[in-house]
């Protein structure tokens, strides 16, 4: 048995989400171990980020169930939950595709939106923070230090006052990790992060990545094309083909898996069918 | 540029051609002939023919596009270039703003002083009154900043608000004898209660659809007024509401009045000026309220919230409460403003809470720069002050209203002020403000 | 039976007038994603037109028949041009040089030109309202009243005739002329991508114009159907007949035209059912209700497509 079967952080079962006649997942299950950069590859039209919208609450799944098992032992069904509740409650945060910062606000300013429960609690729903209550106070402090903590592990400490639109690209990926770190998660979901990242900054960020995962209790679980980035992190990889997967083990494991190289590269249909007797399908 | 410069002269004469021609087609029937039932025809229509005007309204157009063309559209170097040089760009105003507040706020304070010792308590009367409405106006455009400058959420019918605040004041009044102080709370709440009952379900609604139902929802309680009349007097609204008194001590001349209490010489414009206070005191509450929030999480939500939804409910951020409480928050200081139009008129009816209400209130916050505090203050004095300046105009400054909203929008589309100022920094206070090209304008 | 037929024939022929506006409406917000609140204010404008040039020509209706139909064909013609050179002048000052910018800013343009428009037409033309006598008086009785006075008469009136059939042929014609033309397909292929269309060589600020211009035409055909059927107009018309005719595009779904007919007809019977059974005081509020309804309910509308959030 592998290790993230034994203590999954995240438990997909039976995931399918249809779109009118669309299949998109089709009846998945894995496993996401906790303290494991799990990677989730595929080609395009897997139904990679399908599975992230699913587990963050952008998607209500046609069927099946994921659980988040939080380290204090409490255990979360996400597909019942508002989308706004697993990141508050069940504590997993993620990143867009398609980076979604709030470009008009400086960065210290999006690291602060991140904390917004907490901050709330103390501002005693605001009513406190208008008279100026003193744990607010001390509230915001410890906020903007956690921000700054981020700011300078992610090396955006420079610009903290800077609007988040200004920033280069790899710099605005870096702050939607900071950003989504900010709020404490225990599992962070990535989508794409090293996309349209030079090699440098790949580098930068897998070092960013290994540091999260030792140093705070979170684990990763993300979506990437990059597989210099998968092969290099991930302790475990999940390959999703047309909403099926295909393979699920260790980086080496899947590396090697034919029907994970059929996939990716194609194959004759006669090597297909091959493969396909080979593994008893 | 200039190599055109030999054929400027043709050009430009050529496009106000054109420009005269299309005005002949615009005007000739709508200002040409004026259908009017005519006296002597048995109450049929008949034609007056204008075509003088005709002629001055496209030699207007011809004359004023020709002169655009050749000093400013196709000039190799506009006049506008040369006079934008003298007025300084929104950018370099920006430190400048920073002072502007204590200045108008010192100015706003004494300004009662000011106009009395210059036109004298009797002469002073109107100028005091127009302060009032702009400040009103200020105040409404504050409340209004918070739903569509911060929250990004565009709201048609923030009237509806200033009716439900004014219409809680007169018929608590009226009903049940309660005073001033006591309506003023109670219509606030009231205000913001509605504001929650409406905001409920249309908030998920985005863009231009929140616009348009905000905008019949504020229609639709206007008819209502108008139309319970057992309620509410229809169309001929409530009169003879209550005039506030100094905390219990009424503007009245004689014994116990404000006048005999302080030992002053009785005078109507005693009243004025308190009222100008109250009024004062409310905005600068709204505007501190308002700032206040921008730093607490809530407001940080609303920003956040305009530049990114989706993000914000990845963050945890209930999206929908957040939105209520800028929908509650912006009616809330809505009402309040319409009991204080209620105490101020003594007699409201339907006809003060028309669109055109809203229309001018979203137009002051927008004109003014969406989200800045100082742009409405501009705004507001800009657009009210002149409007009432205008009044000898009568019927031509609504007109002159409509094309200035449609100028000073193409000119500025982000408005007067347009940076937004961080609501935290690392660095303290040197930090810069946000240029309007990043701040979004939210979707919902 | 006889009071709901009569008050059947008297929603369809408001409802027409209603879908022919709701075209404007949900052409231009199919092209540029706004809604052209001035585009009441043009529906008004052609009525005003219409009615000068009727009464300048002397139209009445003792003129033979003949000799009136075509009178009004001509009266229709030139104000739907001129109404037309209203709309794309809108479009040129107040939208076309904010495109591109920021979304608020041509809908403030927009309330703008609606005001500047309302109280330019109250100043040219006097704040009284305007009434005409009836030009095509008369029309089929479908069912008499009993001999004593008691029954209902129902009357489906000659110009009430007219008013369907227009409406129907020139909302056959537009169909028509979107679905088969290149004019139709360069508007559709703005609609879905303007920057792939204009690197395509089409002329995006071109068609975004015709399009108004068309639109404008339209209103302006309603304006003369609204004149002849109530008899009579003022400056005002425009504001509610406008946010109607947008609840019926939003009601059909926005950026489809049979959509913007179906909800017309719709919002038309709606109103005259709601005033014919419950309150007149209170038909706007139905209208407005409905227009809450739909978007809260249904905001992709009858015929419209649902918009996909895209994370």
């Amino acid at each position: 048995m592998n290790s993230w079967d034994n203590n999954p952080v995240l438990t997909i079962e039976h995931l399918t989400m249809r779109f009118g006649g669309l299949v998109a997942i089709d009846d998945l299950s894995f496993n996401v171990g906790r303290g494991d950069i799990t990677a989730l590859i595929g080609p395009n039209g897997a139904g990679k980020t399908t599975v992230f919208n699913c587990a963050t609450g952008f998607y209500k799944p046609t069927e099946g169930r994921i659980i988040m098992n939080r380290s204090n032992g409490e255990h979360y069904l996400l597909e019942r939950m508002a989308d706004f509740q697993i990141s508050a409650k069940a504590k997993v945060a993620r990143t867009f595709q398609n980076i979604r910062l709030f470009g008009g606000m400086t960065l210290l300013e999006n690291l602060m939106v991140a904390q917004h429960n907490p901050l709330m609690l103390a501002s005693g729903y605001t009513i406190g923070g208008i008279f100026g209550l003193k744990s607010f106070k001390k509230a915001e402090r410890d906020a903007v230090e956690r921000a700054r903590y981020w700011l300078d592990k992610t090396a955006l400490i420079d610009r903290a006052d800077a609007p988040a639109a200004d920033l280069p690209y790899g710099d605005q990926r870096r702050l939607e990790i900071a950003r989504a770190m900010c709020s404490g998660p225990e599992l962070l979901c990535l989508d794409e992060p090293a996309a349209g990242l030079n090699p440098k900054e790949s580098a930068e960020l897998n070092a960013l990545l290994q540091y999260i995962r030792k140093e705070h209790d979170t684990s990763i679980l993300l979506i990437e094309h990059d597989m210099s980035v998968v092969m290099e992190i991930s302790d475990h990889v999940v390959v999703l083909d047309y909403g099926e997967k295909i393979s699920d083990g260790s980086a080496v494991e899947v590396k090697d898996d034919p029907k994970v190289i059929a996939a990716y590269l194609g194959v004759p249909d006669e090597e297909v069918d091959g493969v396909e007797e080979e593994v008893g399908i | 540029m200039s190599a055109k410069s030999g054929n400027l002269f043709i050009d430009s004469l050529k496009d106000a051609a054109i420009g005269g021609l299309i005005a002949l087609a615009l005007f000739s029937v709508l200002i040409g002939m004026k259908a009017e039932v005519a006296s002597g025809l048995g109450g049929q229509l008949g034609i007056e023919y204008r075509w003088g005007a005709v002629a001055i309204a496209v030699a207007v157009v011809f004359a004023g596009r020709l002169l655009l063309n050749l000093f400013v559209w196709k000039a190799g170097t506009p006049v506008t270039q040369t006079a934008g040089r003298l007025i300084p760009s929104t950018q370099t105003l920006a430190p400048l703003a920073k002072y502007a507040m204590p200045v108008f706020l010192v100015l706003a304070v004494i300004l009662p002083f000011l106009l009395m010792s210059a036109y004298g308590s009797r002469g002073s009367r109107q100028y005091l009154d127009l302060a009032i409405l702009v400040t009103t106006y200020v105040m409404l455009g504050w409340g209004l900043n918070i739903v569509v400058g911060l929250a990004g959420l565009l709201d048609l019918g923030y009237v509806a608000f200033y009716a439900v605040g004014a219409y809680s004041y007169a018929l608590l009044a009226e009903y049940f004898g309660f005073s001033f102080w006591i309506c003023l709370p109670l219509a606030g709440i009231l205000a913001a209660f509605w504001g929650i009952i409406l905001g409920f379900p249309v908030l998920r609604l985005r863009g231009d659809y929140l616009a348009i139902v905000t905008l019949a929802f504020g229609e639709i309680i206007r008819i209502v007024l108008l139309n319970w009349y057992d309620f509410t007097g229809g169309p001929d609204g409530i009169s003879g509401i209550p005039r506030p008194s100094f905390f219990g001590i009424e503007f009245n001349r004689g014994e116990g009045g404000f006048a005999d209490t302080f030992g002053l010489e009785y005078s109507s414009i005693h009243r004025i000026i308190f009222l100008y206070y109250v009024i004062l005191a409310m905005a600068l509450i709204t505007n501190f309220v308002t700032m206040r929030l921008r730093k607490l999480p809530v407001g940080r939500a609303w920003e956040a919230l305009r530049e990114d939804e989706i993000a914000c409910r990845s963050l945890g951020i209930n999206t929908t409460n957040t939105k209520l409480t800028a929908f509650a928050l912006g009616a809330m200081f809505g009402g309040f403003a319409g009991s204080f139009f209620a105490t101020r008129q003594g007699f409201i009816s339907p006809e003060s809470f028309t669109f055109i209400e809203s229309a001018v209130i979203l137009a002051i916050v927008v004109l003014g720069g969406l989200g800045s505090q100082i742009g409405v203050v501009i705004a507001a004095v800009v657009m009210i002050g002149g409007f009432e300046f205008f009044r000898g105009l009568e019927e031509y400054r609504m007109l002159v209203f409509g094309l200035l909203m449609v100028i000073i929008m193409v000119w500025k589309p982000r408005g007067l002020i347009s940076t937004r100022t961080p609501s935290i920094t690392l660095s303290g206070k040197k930090a810069k403000g946000i240029s309007a090209d990043l701040v979004q304008e939210g979707h919902g | 039976m006889e009071y709901f037929l009569q008050q059947l024939i008297n929603g369809v022929t408001l409802g027409s007038i209603y879908g022919l506006i709701a075209i404007g409406y949900t052409m231009v917000y199919g092209i540029i994603g706004m809604i052209n609140f001035a585009h009441g204010d043009i529906f008004m404008v052609g009525a005003f037109i219409a009615l000068i040039f009727i009464v300048t020509f002397g139209i009445t209706a003792s003129l033979p028949i003949a000799l009136l139909i075509l009178a009004l064909i001509a009266v229709l013609i030139v104000s739907m041009a001129l109404t037309a050179v209203w709309g794309w002048t809108v479009e040129r000052i107040a939208y076309r040089p904010l495109r591109g910018s920021f979304r608020l800013a041509p809908l403030i343009t927009a309330i703008g030109a609606s005001i500047a428009l309302q109280n330019f037409v109250q100043i040219s033309q006097g704040a009284r309202n305007k009434p005409l006598q009836p030009l095509i008086p008369g029309g089929f009785t479908l069912t008499e009243g009993g001999p004593n006075g008691e029954g209902f008469i129902v009357q489906l009136s000659y110009s009430q005739i007219l008013i369907i059939v227009v409406t129907t042929a020139l909302m056959i014609g537009f169909t028509l002329l979107i679905s088969k033309t290149s004019l139709g397909r360069a508007q559709r292929a703005c609609e879905q991508d303007r920057k792939m269309a204009s690197l395509l060589g089409i002329n995006v600020d071109r068609t975004i114009s015709l399009t108004f211009v068309m639109g404008a035409a339209l209103a302006s055909v309603a304006g003369l159907m609204f004149l002849l059927y109530y008899g009579v107009i003022d400056f005002y018309i425009g504001f509610l007949a406008g946010v109607k005719a947008f609840t019926a595009a939003v009601l059909g779904g926005i950026g489809s035209l049979p959509g913007a007919m179906l909800g017309g007809l719709l919002i038309g019977l709606i109103e005259t059912f709601w005033s014919g059974y419950f309150s007149v005081e209170y038909k706007d509020v139905a209208a407005f209700s409905i227009l809450a309804i739909v978007l809260i309910f249904m905001p992709e509308g009858l015929l419209g497509k649902p918009e996909v959030e895209k994370v």
